[in-house]
């Protein structure tokens, strides 16, 4: 069963993947890397599927996709937090790297908790109970569904996400 | 009707949207670094084979330069290839990318531009909505020419009264975003006004609207003036016209009197850890860093030299001037500054980002301090995780390399003046 990492408010973007490890040619290494400062257990011992689930204002800071990349390849499921800074909700988005936003369930869960996450409703299951993720905005479900802003490009027009 | 950032967006688009529409807009310039063009590359050659309007698109290499390490250097020469290979103009290696683009005339009152920096919404500073993206975006844009948008919400910020010494534009700016939180504007426009602001050099308004995404805001705007009219001659690369906000309606506005301030020192490890200098003098430093694209202009290096003429820094601090750009750099030396700051035993960088992203050029080691006047103070930012970054002004910096310790800068504003 998948379990939970917990991170507070606030976590940024050189955390998430310190400046030092990019650019680099193999890009996969750099789930080796993710979060390695903040939480050395986690890179240490995360498994496939793992989820993050954090406070406020997740990714803020530099732009750097790579952040998005880093946690994409470290292999854990998704990230679920109360929110997200801006530029890394997009980045995440834009490489499909699945994103929840959940207020409550930032204060039921544990680090280590067992949990349970349908992407594709948005329903979370932990230690007994079922919480459901905001949904995301049309438009950005449209990307989402196409697997990344690339994606959906490659067989339509830009004007066509309207 | 609308605020500045609707203002820009509905003239862009050609009819009236509001906070809360999402909207594809033509966009005026698209800006990327060496560390981020890869990735954009890779994205735009997956939707298209070449950049849609090359000339719309900017490349400058800042934040590794020259290249510290193998994979940096195999990263630019990728980049160099592609920029051969579509025979695009508008590439340099000569300062921080937000300060060529603004120095060059590539940033116009009413643009709407995306840079692959958070940094990108200094371009505020003259009345053009930038912001910040990741390298898919850009690809995007390097593709289509284009961008989605969600038309963001707006805090009007507004500011009175004159500045009383040794307190500057970056004590005001740490100040709003202590005071918004930095996620107290995620998602949101920063609009900056009132006499404060009107009196600022461009400069100055520079250092404000960089700062708007430490507190999480998508752009920082100032509306353009006649200084921003005056600072555009003989550079702007095409016409423009001035946008305004008519009628706005602020989600909230916040109000800050200028001549309250004192200097600050914003304290690791994020800029909410707000301080007066009297709280935290006497700590010892490291390292001092004077540069970026925040605090890297000749008014910056100006103030921290009337501090450092003739003195010399801490010998056990490592004292670092990067100017922001070359032009910078070369005004610096006639001048004198570059001399007074040599003079003092401070080793003087080639324009660029510097040591502000931790790669090179004054790393830090575990256990140091630093104090820089750059705009992020996150642990590890600067090299180790166990260091501590502290952010300020040119002048608290200036004199804290002096003593070695963080230093209240007024006692030798005065005796200079």
């Amino acid at each position: 069963m998948p379990k939970v990492w917990k991170f507070d408010n606030n976590v940024n973007t050189d955390q998430v993947i310190p400046g030092r490890y990019y650019p680099r040619e193999k890009v996969e290494e750099l789930g080796d890397y993710c979060l390695c400062e903040l939480h050395p257990n986690f890179s240490k011992e995360k498994k496939e599927g793992d989820v993050i689930v954090a406070g406020n204002n997740f990714g803020c800071g530099s732009s750097r996709e790579y952040a998005a990349l880093a946690l994409r390849y470290s292999g854990v499921k998704c990230v679920i937090a109360r929110s997200f800074a801006r530029i890394f909700y997009r980045n995440c988005i834009n490489v499909g790297f699945p994103i929840l936003i959940c207020d409550e369930l930032f204060d039921n869960v544990q680090e280590g908790d067992e949990i349970e996450v349908e992407l594709e409703t948005g329903i979370i299951r932990t230690n007994g109970k079922e919480y459901r993720a905001t949904p995301l905005p049309e438009f950005v479900m449209k990307i989402k569904e196409a697997g990344g802003i690339v994606n959906f490009l490659k067989t339509h027009d830009i004007e066509e996400l309207k | 009707m609308g605020t500045l950032a609707e203002e820009i967006f509905s003239k862009k688009v050609g009819r009236p949207v509001k906070a809360g529409e999402t909207v594809i807009v033509e966009l005026d310039r698209i800006m990327s670094h060496d560390t981020m063009t890869g990735l954009a590359i890779d994205a735009m050659e997956q939707i298209s084979d070449r950049p849609k309007i090359s000339d719309k698109i900017v490349i400058a290499f800042d934040h590794i330069v020259p290249p510290a390490n193998i994979e940096q250097a195999k990263a630019q020469r990728k980049i160099m290839d592609f920029i051969k290979k579509h025979d695009m103009k508008n590439f340099f290696q000569e300062g921080v990318c937000h300060q060529i683009m603004i120095e060059k005339g590539f940033v116009l009152p009413g643009n709407i531009i995306i840079g692959s920096d958070s940094h990108t919404c200094s371009y505020g500073a003259l009345g053009a909505f930038g912001t910040g993206m990741g390298s898919t975006d850009i690809g995007v844009g390097y593709a289509t020419g284009k961008a989605w948008f969600r038309i963001p919400e707006s805090i009007l910020v507004k500011v009175t009264g004159k500045f009383r010494k040794g307190v500057y534009a970056k004590d005001l700016i740490l100040k709003i975003i202590a005071t918004l939180g930095v996620d107290g504007a995620n998602y949101k426009s920063l609009e900056f006004t009132g006499d404060t602001i009107k009196n600022m050099s461009i400069p100055e308004r520079i250092t404000l609207s960089n700062m708007a995404i430490e507190a999480g805001a998508k752009a920082g705007l100032i509306k353009a003036d006649e200084k921003t009219v005056e600072f555009l001659k003989g550079r702007a690369v095409e016409d423009y016209t001035i946008v305004k906000a008519v009628d706005g309606k602020y989600e909230k506005i916040i109000e800050f009197k200028a001549d309250e301030l004192e200097p600050m020192v914003a304290c690791p490890h994020d800029l909410d850890n707000l301080k007066n200098i009297s709280e935290v003098q006497g700590l010892e430093i490291h390292e001092v860093f004077l540069g970026t694209c925040t605090n890297g202009r000749y008014e910056d290096f100006e103030i921290a030299a009337r501090i450092m003429k003739g003195k010399r820094v801490n010998r056990f601090t490592r004292t670092i001037v990067t100017p922001a750009s070359v032009s910078i750099f070369q005004t610096m030396m006639p001048s004198g500054l570059i001399k007074i700051f040599q003079d003092a035993g401070c080793i003087v960088t080639n324009p660029g980002c510097g040591p502000c992203l931790g790669r090179h050029a004054g790393v830090l080691a575990p256990g140091e301090r630093a104090i820089t006047t750059m705009n992020r103070n996150f642990r590890g930012r600067m090299g180790s995780p166990d260091a501590e970054i502290y952010i300020a002004s040119p002048a608290v910096c200036a004199a804290s390399a002096l003593t070695g310790k963080i230093t209240d800068p007024r006692g030798y504003l005065e005796k200079t003046r």
